[in-house]
């Protein structure tokens, strides 16, 4: 279905990336959003506070980030496309509603613009050190997509890309902005609503005797009532049945556990996003993500200069991870050189997906800015110096 | 027009519109010259009311490193914004200054080409003394000849409120004059600046 | 139900029951049912739209309301009842939304939004069934556990001070609030008819015995002497200033309604402000992917 041009801002804009986000909410139907102020996320509410009463649809300043995450998912289930945007700290208040949305399959977008940590951190400056926050950060196992931008034409891009995957699939999408793609500031190319391909909600249309809440086919997503529909349905965070009942029975549970993971797991292929440069033939590959992907470029092309035969891989979705695609790679590389603003977190995942087939080397970096793109080229040096595992 | 990779910084303090002036450069290159820019600013409590600070690259291919390392060009319109950045500007570089605002060292580079404009004056004698970025921009555009003039009056006209939009557009015709009288003169040395502009009052 | 021998056979609650989940969790001669009963009765008595009416649980015995009532019904996490009734009631405002849970999970780890949404006045109905006491966690001392008490997590006696919750939300900003006990099943159902009346934010406290813990730990006995207790010390006091109904561990209960008046509520204030300040530009209703009415 298309975009309500209602909500789409057409035409060439000098925007940033918070800003941009809230417009991509829009495009993509959003007309809910509830929040708590917090540096360095907070322009993405405010620009949608004064947007969305001249297009319909409401934001709610909330007391705390426990009740903003849970707010917009109230929203969803009376019909609204919802977000809530936050930083670290609120982001770790989140965490309960996060599960809450995976269990209970509410498709909605959760933006977290990185800022350094642990606790309050650098409020001002980047990190992308929530990264395995973001995968698994609520308790008990559960899978959710999230996806990484690297600059503000993408943060609009990427978050109706976000509300589509989480309307698809039925669940929270994490929005892995940082502070400094929040912060930039680009041409922001909005195209008019008619080119805007929106995911419309998986809204049944079964009589109240057929429908299943949480009854599903070949695909695992189940269709969803709202309140108001006269179906009478029940939502709990408890282990629950196809009725969506309470049953908290071990089969149920192994049933529930199961198909949540699959729904993501299965459709791996389709939901993963990778921007590939020069694989083919490449003894390094760079994979990097978000901010440091444009860093990185920098090192990557002044490593080429130096003859080295460099290959980029950036992860556009970083959750569910493309392992498959990077264990084939591993097959072909020498080694992996994996920069990333925390002291490691996704070259966990290559590492693993490597398998002890390629190198893997980590440029780490504590926050609080970007690398300095020479301290990427040594490593994609040294790299290229390995002996082939 | 060719618009090789240019890193711009621009500093001041906070109400001089330094943020507007990088968002107007910006827009100018990007929007209406079809080239691409990058704006980043300093945030963080120092950005409020005190100091303040964008940053802009230039280029006419995409941009990949957002931020500033070495600039080529610095616009500063503080004597505290002078202290902090003037020491990061290339040699060889432009720094265009507030002229009744800052006041250059003597141990500045001889590289550098100093261009000032007393903007706030020439905003203050149209009235309106807030579009003094506006003349800064005009006459940045002048002395750097990095951007289509056409282009940043487009930007300029196209990032103020309407009804704000004549004067500030006044404001850069203002700041473009100025700025191309002073390149028939000879750029001013550091030196030579200190001995004509400023004498302790 | 058309049929009146049918009538006569069937409880008449028990079409707003999901009936395929019951037995239910409660203990013998524990409240909630009982209020859940007058709730039923309410439902009947106002008429109101049941396809509109959304009901909304934390956590807790009271929490488990969400599951057995026959209604759109959303059993949350522990304390977000509220916080996500308000999404619910924001996105959609034709909706009837209902917020059915306990005193722990409202007023302690819930507070805050309790404060918030009473506040904001947002057009929500509270039920809050208030046992004391935590419950479903084995009888651990609550915000509302009456001074000299014993709990599991008190057991030489509570020595700090409760809440009076009714004091409480009417100082935020509560337009309906009353109290009763589950003696009183026939005022729980007006005063939540009043409720359903009422645009904004209400709260009605029942206190609610817990034979299972709190009667027993402290010696009063089981659900009847909690009934004789009601019906003996419960003063009927309509329009009783809340600072004074503060209760104590075996003092008089007050009950009635306390606070029924008029203040604007969230959606019709937002309506005003973008009114005032967007004119034409206001886009009034939010436009949702369906149209529920």
């Amino acid at each position: 279905m298309k975009a309500d041009p209602k909500g789409v801002l057409t035409g060439i804009h000098f925007m940033d990336g918070d800003h941009a986000c809230c417009e991509g909410a829009l495009a993509a139907g959003s007309r809910f959003a509830s929040g708590y102020p917090i540096t360095p996320s907070t322009e993405v509410v405010e620009r949608f506070a004064a947007r969305v009463p001249t297009v319909g649809g409401a934001f709610i300043q909330m007391e705390d980030e426990l009740a903003a995450s849970i707010t917009l998912q109230g929203a969803v289930w009376a019909g609204a496309k919802a977000f809530t945007v936050t930083s670290g700290p609120g982001f770790s208040l989140m965490m309960e509603h996060i599960g809450y949305a995976a269990m209970t399959e509410t498709p909605c977008v959760f933006v977290d613009v990185q800022r350094g940590g642990p606790s309050t951190g650098l409020p001002t400056l980047p990190a992308q050190a929530d990264m395995m926050q973001a995968r698994w950060g609520s308790h008990g196992d559960y899978e959710i997509i999230a996806l990484c931008p690297n600059s503000p034409q993408e943060c609009f891009d990427l978050t109706i890309t976000a509300f589509n995957l989480a309307e698809e699939y039925r669940v929270p999408v994490m929005f892995m902005m940082d502070e400094c793609v929040g912060h930039m500031t680009e041409k922001v190319v909005i195209p008019p609503a008619e080119q805007i391909e929106v995911v419309p909600r998986r809204h049944t249309k079964k009589s109240v005797e057929d429908y299943l809440p949480y009854g599903t086919n070949g695909d695992l997503v189940p269709e969803m009532a709202h309140a108001g529909d006269g179906y009478n349905f029940h939502v709990t965070g408890l282990t629950h049945d196809e009725r969506g009942y309470p049953d908290m029975t071990l089969p149920t549970q192994d049933k529930l556990v199961r198909r949540l993971q699959n729904k993501i797991l299965n459709a791996v292929d389709r939901i993963t996003m990778t921007e590939e440069e020069q694989i083919d033939g490449a003894d390094v590959v760079v994979i990097s993500y978000g901010i440091t992907s444009r860093v990185a470029q920098r090192a990557i092309e002044a490593a080429r200069k130096k003859g080295l035969r460099v290959g980029k891989l950036r992860l556009i979705t970083a959750w569910p991870f493309p392992e498959k695609k990077i264990r084939e790679l591993a097959a072909k590389v020498k080694a992996f050189v994996v920069p990333e603003l925390n002291l490691g977190q996704m070259v966990r995942e290559v590492e693993r997906a490597a398998a002890g087939q390629a190198k893997t080397f980590a440029v780490s970096h504590a926050g609080g800015g970007v690398h300095n793109p020479e301290d990427i080229l040594k490593v994609i040096v040294e790299a290229s110096r390995c002996r082939t595992v | 027009m060719r618009l090789q990779l240019t890193e711009i910084r621009i500093a001041g303090f906070g109400g001089q519109g330094v943020i507007l002036s990088a968002i107007v450069l910006g827009k100018a290159a990007s929007i209406f010259q079809g080239a691409f820019a990058t704006m980043t600013q300093n945030f963080g409590p120092e950005a409020r009311g005190g100091a303040c600070s964008a940053q802009l690259v230039l280029s006419d291919s995409p941009i990949l490193y957002p931020y500033v390392t070495h600039p080529d060009i610095m616009v500063i319109m503080s004597q505290e914004a002078y202290v902090r950045f003037a020491p990061e500007l290339k040699d060889g570089g432009i720094m265009i200054i507030e002229q009744d605002l800052v006041r250059v060292s003597s141990d500045l580079s001889k590289e550098i080409q100093v261009y000032s404009v007393p903007a706030t004056r020439i905003a203050e004698e149209l009235g309106k003394r807030m579009v003094l970025n506006s003349v800064m921009v005009g006459f940045f555009t002048a002395v750097t000849k990095l951007l289509d003039a056409d282009a940043v009056r487009k930007a300029v006209a196209d990032s103020v409120p309407s009804s704000f939009r004549e004067v500030n557009l006044k404001a850069f015709e203002k700041g473009l004059e100025y700025g191309i009288a002073a390149l028939t003169n000879a750029p001013i040395s550091a030196d030579a600046e200190l001995e004509t502009q400023y004498s302790p009052e | 139900m058309s049929d009146s021998l049918i009538n006569d056979l069937v409880n008449p609650v028990e079409p707003f029951l999901r009936s395929d989940r019951i037995p239910h969790i409660w203990c013998p001669g524990c409240g909630i049912g009982t209020t859940v009963n007058s709730f039923a009765r309410a439902l009947i008595d106002s008429k109101i739209d049941l396809r509109s009416l959304a009901l909304v649980s934390g956590i807790g015995c009271t929490g488990r309301v969400a599951g057995y009532v026959k209604l759109d019904s959303f059993h949350t996490t522990h304390g977000r009842a509220i916080p996500f009734a308000t999404g619910l009631k924001l996105a959609n405002p034709k909706l009837n939304v209902v917020v059915y849970s306990g005193d722990g999970d409202l007023s302690a780890i819930g507070g805050n939004h309790l404060i918030h949404a009473a506040r904001r006045n947002i057009d929500l109905k509270v039920i809050c069934v208030n046992n004391l006491i935590y419950a479903m966690t084995g009888g651990q001392t609550a915000p509302t556990t009456p001074d000299h008490s014993t709990t599991s997590t008190n057991p030489y006696g509570v020595f700090e001070p409760s809440f009076n919750l009714p004091h409480l939300v009417e100082a935020a900003g509560a337009v309906y609030v009353a109290r009763w006990t589950t003696f009183h099943v026939r005022q729980i159902t007006k005063a939540m008819s009043e409720a359903f009346q009422k645009k904004g934010f209400s709260f009605i406290e029942i206190i609610s015995p817990c034979p299972t813990l709190y009667q027993r730990r402290n010696k009063m006995g089981d659900a009847l002497d909690a009934m004789k207790y009601y019906k003996e010390k419960s003063k009927v006091r309509h329009g009783a200033p809340t600072s004074e109904v503060g209760m104590t561990m075996t003092g008089e209960i007050i009950v009635g309604k306390f606070v029924d008046r008029e203040r604007p509520d969230y959606q019709t204030m937002m309506r005003a402000q973008y009114t005032e300040s967007l004119g034409e530009r206001y886009v009034e209703e939010p436009e949702m992917v369906c149209d529920c009415s």
